[in-house]
C-alpha cells in the first residue's frame, strides 16, 4: 500500500494501544461472570457496582493470561508490580477511577514480527498491563450517537472485565503494516485461548496514535484514533489520518495532540477533543490492593506451557510443507492454518490444499459474508476433496464447486461428486466423439492450429469442456485435439 | 504555598466540585495553610526510602477465577437515583470527557 | 431491672443472657428505653433499628430455649457506626450525599457481629465520612459528650463513642483513619482499640482512606473490648489488605499483668502540646506502670514529629478518589443537571459537607500531576521511616505509651473554624496509623473542667494481646469510673 506519506517525502510513524478483553470466568476484581449479552445490569455485585464500602480482588486468572501474553511476546514479568487508580470521571465508570497498571505494567518489551508484501519488520512491544473494562452508555434520542443524544443509560455488566492493554513502540511506518500487527496480535490472542478477540464486538479494541514526519526531522504532534472495529477500518482509518496529516503540513498547518473519531461510513475521521494539556489522571498506588509478584516457578511453568505460536507455526509451515510465505501469510491471515494442518495430516498433498484454501475457500467465505475460519469445513473434508482431484475423479475447476456443496451440508466431497454425476471424463472414446464434433463446427480455430499456432487450441478445448458441463478432463482433451490436428 | 483563586477552581474542577464564589475564597487561604503546614514532609531526607502503603507487606492477594451469584438485577437497580429500561439513566453526556477512555 | 441492665457490661450481659436469668429481648428493650430517653439529648445514633434489633433478640431466645447454637457474646446491644454498610438498613457516612442510601449488602463486620449474635440498636453518628475530630461534621446533627453536653464527643466515632459512655449500650463498633477510635474514647472516658491493619475486614467499611481505615471496639472495660475484638477480627477473602491468618488469641492472656514487660515511653509525645490536666494523668499512668511491675524506659520515634503532615496527605489523597464514586449516577444524592457532568458537580456540592470537600480538594491538588512525588510519595517515604522507628523502639520495648489525645474533650464549636487546631487532636494518634499498628485508648483519670483523660497503649504488628494486656493491668491499678459526672452531665444510667 503506498499512502501519500512514502510519495511525498513524509514518513507515517505509528503506534498502536489493543485492548484484549480476557476470557476469563470472571471480572478482573470480582467473581461476576464475563458473559456477553443477555438483560443489562444482571451480571453486577457491590464491588463492579462501585458500591461503598465494597473491595476489589484480583482474578487470578487473568494474572496468568496477562503473564502468558507477556511471555509470548517476548517480554519480561516484572519481579513487582502494582495496581494503579487511574481518576477521571464518567457514568459508565463505576467507582470514577479506573484500575489499571501505570508505572510499573506486569510485563514489559518483547517484539512483534510483522510480515506484509514489503517483508517483515519488527514492532517493539512496550508493555503488557492489566486493567478492568467501563460499563456501556446507551445513548436515547438518537441514532445511538453520543452527540445529540437526550440522555444516556448506563449497563454495568461490562464494567469490570479484565483487560490486557498491549501498547506497541512507534515502530509501524504504513497502513499495512498496522493492519498486519493487529492480526498477529490476534493470531497470537487466539492461539493462547485467552481471549476470544473479536474486534466486531469489541473484545478486542485498537486506538492508533499516527503522526508523520520527514525522515531525519523530528516526529510530529500525534493524533489517537480512536473507533476502528475491524483490521480493514483500521487500514483505512490509518490511510485516511495519514494523508490528512500530510495534507495538512503541506498547506503550511500544524497537526496539534488529539483525539479522532473515526467514521466508517464516511471514511474520514473528526476531531472529538484537542489535548490543550495531558489529562491529570492523578494516578497512585491502589490501596485497597497490594503488589503482585508472581513466584518465578509459577512464571517458568507458563513460559513451558506456552502453545505453539503462530511465527513458529508459519516457520514450520514453509520448512516441512515448502509453501510460499505469501501463501503461509494468507492461511494464517484466515485463520486456516488448522485446517490445512488436518488435510495434510489426513493425506492431502500440502500444495492441492493450499490453492483450495487460499484460492476457492477465501473466495466462497467472501462471496458468503464469512470469516474464512468460520466456514465449517474440516480437514478430512479437504483431504477427501483433493484426493478426488489427485485420482482424476474431479476436476480442479469442479472442486470449487463440490466445495460450495460441502459447505451447504449437502454431503461430504464424495458423496457431492456422486451425487451431481461431477466425476471428470476421462474416457477416451467418449471424448473423442465429442473433440471430433467440435474440430468439424469451429474449423477456423482449428485451421489455425494445423497452421501452427498452437495457442488456438484453447478455444476448442473451452468447447469440449462446455460441451461436458466442465467433467471432461482437459489434459486429455487437449491430447486428443491435438492428436486429430496433426499436432503432436 | 499560596494557591489562586484560579488554581482552587481548577482543582475543584478536577473533583467535580461546584464551589461557590464564598467558598472558592474561604478555601483558598485554608487549603495554603494545610499545605503548607503538610509539606513538613518535604524536610525529611528520603533518598533511598521506598514508600509504604501497607506496613503488614502483603503480596500476591488472589481469587480463584469461580463465578459467585451476582446482585439480583432488582436490588442492583434498588439505589438508582434514576433508571430507565434497567439501566442508570443519567443526563446528556458532553464536556472534554466525551468518551470513556476505553470505550 | 431495665435500668439496672444498661449499666451491666458486655459479659455480665452475655452470662446473664447464657444463664437465662434475663431475655435477650428484655436486654435490648432496656437499652432501646435508654436511648429512647437520651438520644435528645445525646444525638448519639443516626438511625434506630429498634424493630431488627428485637427481633434478632427473640430470635437469640427461641434459639436458647430450643438449644440451638447461639454465638458468643449472643444478646449483647452494641452500637454500630454508621459507616458500616448493613443490607436495607440505611448508611449514611453522616453525609447527606449518602441520607437516603440502603446498601445491598453487609460489611464483613456486620456479618461478624451477627455471627456473635450481637443485637445491633442502630447506626451511630460520626463525622461525615469519618472526617473530623468531632462528631461536629455529621450532615445531620451533632453528637454530644455525655460528660458534659456542651462538649465534643471526639470523633470521627463519636456516635458510637457516646452511645458506650451514655450507657445507651455496652459496647460499639467505631472506625480509627487516624485516631477516630482512640480519640473520642479518650474524651469520653472509654476504652478504644484500633486493632492491627489488617487485622479486621475492610469488607462494607465505607472508605475514608484505605490505607489507613480499620474497624475496632469501644467499651467501657478492656475485656469487653477484647471480647468483640475477638469476635470481629479475622481473615476475610473479600479484603486484599486483611491479612490472612488469625489473631494472636486476645482473651487467653488478658489478665496476666504487665510484670517483666518493658514499657516504652515515647518521648516525642511528652516534649509539649499536652495540656497539664492530660500531662499529670500520663505520667501518673506510668508511674502506676512501674509500680505494677514493668520496666519503663524512654524511646524515641524520631519521625513520629511528621506524623501528621504525612497523614493530611495521604488521608486526603485516598479520600480524594475514595469519594469520586459519588456522583449521582448509582446511589445516593442526586441534584440534577443539563448534563451529566453538571449534574456530577451540583450533587458532590449539594451533598459534601464542607470538611469532606475540603479533604476532597487537598487530595485532588495533593495527587495531581507535577505535586505526587512532592507530597503523596514524599508522604508515603516518611511513612516507612516512621514504621521502621517503630520496628527500632520495638526491639527494646513490649509496647509503647503516652497520651491519646493532647487535650480532655473541648466545647462544641470552638476548633470548628480552625481546621488545623482540629487536625492537631490526632497528633499522637497519627503516627500508629501510618505504621499500621495495633493502638488503643483506656481511661487513668480526669483533667481539666473533670473531664476524662485518655492514655494511650501501642504495640508491635499483629500483638493486640500484649497492647490489651497492659491496658487490662494498667485499668484494674487506675480503676475509672465511667460512669460521666459533672454539672452538665447526662443523667446516669438508673434514670
Ligand atoms: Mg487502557
Ligand atoms: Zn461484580
Amino acid at each position: 500500500m503506498t499512502t501519500a506519506a512514502t510519495a511525498t517525502g513524509f514518513q507515517a510513524v505509528i503506534g498502536l494501544e489493543v485492548h484484549v478483553e480476557l476470557a476469563t470466568r470472571t471480572k478482573m476484581f470480582c467473581g461476576c461472570r464475563t458473559d456477553f449479552g443477555g438483560d443489562p445490569n444482571v451480571r453486577t455485585c457491590p464491588v463492579c457496582l462501585g458500591q461503598p464500602g465494597s473491595l476489589p480482588v484480583v482474578n487470578r486468572g487473568a494474572v496468568e493470561s496477562a503473564i502468558r501474553l507477556g511471555l509470548a511476546l517476548g517480554g519480561e514479568v516484572a519481579p513487582s508490580s502494582q495496581f494503579h487508580r487511574k481518576n477521571y470521571f464518567y457514568p459508565d465508570m463505576p467507582k470514577n477511577y479506573q484500575i489499571s497498571q501505570y508505572d510499573v505494567p506486569i510485563c514489559s518489551g518483547g517484539v512483534l514480527e510483522v510480515t506484509t508484501s514489503h517483508g517483515t519488520t519488527l514492532v517493539g512491544i512496550t508493555r503488557v498491563h492489566m486493567e478492568e473494562d467501563t460499563g456501556k452508555s446507551l445513548h436515547a434520542g438518537t441514532s445511538g450517537r453520543i452527540q445529540g443524544a437526550e440522555y444516556s443509560l448506563v449497563d454495568y455488566n461490562r464494567a469490570g472485565i479484565p483487560l490486557l492493554e498491549v501498547v506497541s513502540e512507534p515502530d509501524i511506518r504504513s497502513a499495512e503494516e498496522a493492519q498486519a500487527y493487529l492480526t498477529e496480535l490476534r493470531a497470537i490472542v487466539l492461539a493462547l485461548g485467552i481471549s476470544d478477540a473479536k474486534l466486531e464486538e469489541g473484545s478486542m479494541r485498537c486506538d492508533a496514535n499516527v503522526s508523520v514526519h520527514r525522515p531525519g526531522e523530528p516526529f510530529g504532534a500525534r493524533a489517537e484514533v480512536k473507533n476502528m472495529n475491524s483490521v480493514r477500518s483500521l487500514g483505512r482509518a490509518i490511510a485516511y489520518e495519514v494523508d490528512r496529516q500530510v495534507a495538512l503540513v503541506q498547506a503550511g498547518g500544524t497537526v496539534v495532540l488529539q483525539t479522532r473519531h473515526w467514521d466508517e461510513d464516511r471514511g474520514a475521521t473528526s476531531t472529538l477533543r484537542v489535548k490543550e494539556t495531558l489529562e491529570d489522571y492523578r494516578y497512585f498506588p491502589d490501596p485497597d490492593l497490594v503488589a503482585v509478584e508472581p513466584e518465578p516457578a509459577w512464571i517458568e511453568e507458563l513460559r513451558a506451557g506456552l502453545p505453539e505460536l503462530p511465527a513458529a507455526i508459519r516457520r514450520r509451515l514453509v520448512d516441512a510443507h515448502r509453501l510460499s510465505a505469501e501463501q503461509v501469510a494468507t492461511l494464517a491471515g484466515a485463520g486456516l492454518i488448522p485446517v490445512f494442518e488436518e488435510a495434510v495430516a489426513a493425506g492431502s498433498p500440502p500444495v492441492d490444499a493450499v490453492n483450495l484454501l487460499t484460492n476457492d475457500v477465501i473466495a466462497l467465505a467472501s462471496e458468503r459474508g464469512f470469516d474464512p475460519a468460520d466456514l465449517a469445513l474440516t480437514g478430512a473434508q479437504l483431504a477427501e476433496l483433493t484426493g478426488l482431484v489427485t485420482d482424476g475423479t474431479l476436476s480442479t475447476k469442479l472442486a470449487r464447486e463440490v466445495l460450495g456443496d460441502v459447505l451447504a451440508g449437502r454431503g461430504t466431497p464424495r458423496e457431492v461428486v456422486a451425487e451431481r454425476g461431477l466425476e471428470q471424463i476421462s474416457d477416451t472414446s467418449e471424448l473423442a466423439a465429442i473433440c471430433d464434433e467440435v474440430i468439424a463446427a469451429q474449423a477456423d480455430a482449428a485451421q489455425k492450429v494445423r497452421d501452427g499456432n498452437r495457442k488456438a487450441v484453447g478455444a476448442l478445448v473451452g468447447a469440449v469442456m462446455r460441451a461436458t458441463q466442465g467433467r471432461a478432463n482437459p489434459r486429455v482433451v487437449n491430447q486428443l485435439l491435438m492428436e486429430r490436428l496433426d499436432r503432436c | 504555598m499560596s494557591l489562586s483563586s484560579e488554581d482552587v477552581r481548577h482543582v475543584a474542577r478536577l473533583a467535580r466540585l461546584d464551589l461557590s464564589d464564598e467558598e472558592v475564597e474561604a478555601l483558598r487561604p485554608q487549603l495554603s495553610d494545610i499545605l503548607a503546614y503538610a509539606e513538613q514532609v518535604g524536610e525529611v531526607a528520603t533518598a533511598d526510602v521506598p514508600p509504604t502503603a501497607h506496613p503488614y507487606g502483603l503480596r500476591n492477594v488472589y481469587r480463584e477465577d469461580v463465578p459467585v451469584d451476582p446482585l439480583p438485577h432488582e436490588e442492583a437497580m434498588s439505589t438508582a437515583p434514576a433508571a430507565e429500561d434497567g439501566r442508570f439513566r443519567v443526563p446528556r453526556i458532553v464536556g472534554p470527557d466525551v468518551t470513556g477512555e476505553d470505550g | 431491672m431495665a435500668d439496672e441492665l444498661t449499666t451491666r457490661s458486655a459479659l455480665q450481659l452475655r452470662d446473664l443472657v447464657a444463664h437465662g436469668e434475663v431475655s435477650a429481648e428484655e436486654v435490648a428493650r432496656a437499652h432501646l428505653e435508654r436511648v429512647a430517653a437520651t438520644d435528645d439529648q445525646l444525638k448519639a445514633f443516626v438511625t434506630v433499628t429498634d424493630d431488627a434489633a428485637l427481633a434478632h433478640a427473640r430470635d437469640i431466645d427461641r434459639r436458647r430455649a430450643a438449644e440451638e447454637p447461639v454465638g458468643a457474646l449472643a444478646g449483647v446491644p452494641l452500637a454500630l457506626k454508621d459507616v458500616l454498610c448493613t443490607k436495607g438498613v440505611r448508611t449514611t457516612c453522616g453525609s447527606r450525599i449518602l441520607q437516603t442510601y440502603r446498601p445491598p449488602y453487609d460489611a464483613g463486620v456486620v456479618e461478624r457481629l451477627r455471627d456473635a449474635d450481637v443485637v445491633v440498636l442502630g447506626k451511630a453518628n460520626c463525622d461525615e465520612f469519618a472526617m473530623g475530630s468531632s462528631c461536629e461534621n455529621s450532615a445531620f446533627f451533632p453528637t454530644r459528650n455525655p460528660w458534659d453536653l456542651d462538649r465534643v464527643p471526639g470523633g470521627s466515632s463519636g456516635g458510637s463513642v457516646a452511645a458506650v459512655a451514655g450507657f445507651q449500650a455496652p459496647l460499639g463498633v467505631g472506625t480509627d483513619t487516624g485516631g477516630s477510635i482512640r480519640q473520642p474514647a479518650a474524651l469520653c472516658g472509654l476504652v478504644g482499640v484500633k486493632p492491627t491493619y489488617g487485622a479486621v475486614s475492610r469488607y462494607g467499611l465505607i472508605a475514608f482512606a484505605s490505607s489507613l481505615d480499620q474497624a475496632g471496639p469501644i467499651a467501657r472495660s478492656v475485656t469487653d473490648a477484647a471480647h468483640l475484638l475477638a469476635a470481629i477480627a479475622g481473615p476475610d477473602p473479600r479484603d486484599s489488605t486483611s491479612i490472612p491468618k488469625p489473631l494472636p488469641d486476645v482473651l487467653a492472656g488478658l489478665d496476666d499483668g504487665v510484670s517483666g514487660l518493658r514499657i516504652g515511653v515515647v518521648a516525642e509525645f511528652m516534649a509539649e502540646g499536652m495540656s497539664d490536666g492530660v500531662r499529670a494523668m500520663v505520667e501518673a499512668s506510668v508511674e502506676r506502670l512501674a509500680g505494677l511491675g514493668a520496666e519503663i524506659v524512654e524511646v524515641s520515634l524520631p519521625h513520629a514529629g511528621y506524623g501528621l503532615a504525612a497523614y493530611y496527605l495521604i488521608a486526603p489523597s485516598e479520600a480524594s478518589s475514595n469519594l469520586s464514586r459519588y456522583d449521582g449516577v448509582r446511589y445516593g444524592l442526586r441534584v440534577d443537571g443539563a448534563t451529566t457532568e453538571a449534574m456530577m458537580a451540583a450533587t458532590r456540592e449539594a451533598g459534601f459537607g464542607s470538611e469532606v470537600k475540603r479533604r476532597i480538594m487537598i487530595g485532588t491538588y495533593a495527587l495531581s500531576a507535577g505535586y505526587y512525588d512532592a507530597y503523596y510519595a514524599q508522604a508515603q517515604r516518611v511513612r516507612t521511616l516512621i514504621a521502621r522507628d517503630f520496628a527500632a523502639a520495638f526491639e527494646t520495648c513490649d509496647v509503647l505509651v503516652g497520651p491519646t489525645s493532647p487535650t480532655v474533650a473541648f466545647p462544641l464549636g470552638e476548633l470548628t473554624a480552625d481546621p488545623l487546631a482540629m487536625y492537631a487532636n490526632d497528633v499522637y494518634a497519627v503516627p500508629a496509623s501510618l505504621a499500621g499498628l495495633p493502638a488503643m485508648s483506656l481511661p487513668v483519670g480526669l483533667g481539666e473542667a473533670g473531664m476524662p483523660v485518655g492514655f494511650q497503649i501501642m504495640a508491635p504488628l499483629l500483638r493486640d494481646d500484649l497492647m490489651l494486656r497492659a491496658a487490662r493491668a494498667l485499668e484494674a491499678e487506675v480503676g475509672f469510673d465511667a460512669m460521666p459526672r459533672g454539672p452538665n452531665a447526662l443523667a446516669g444510667a438508673a434514670i
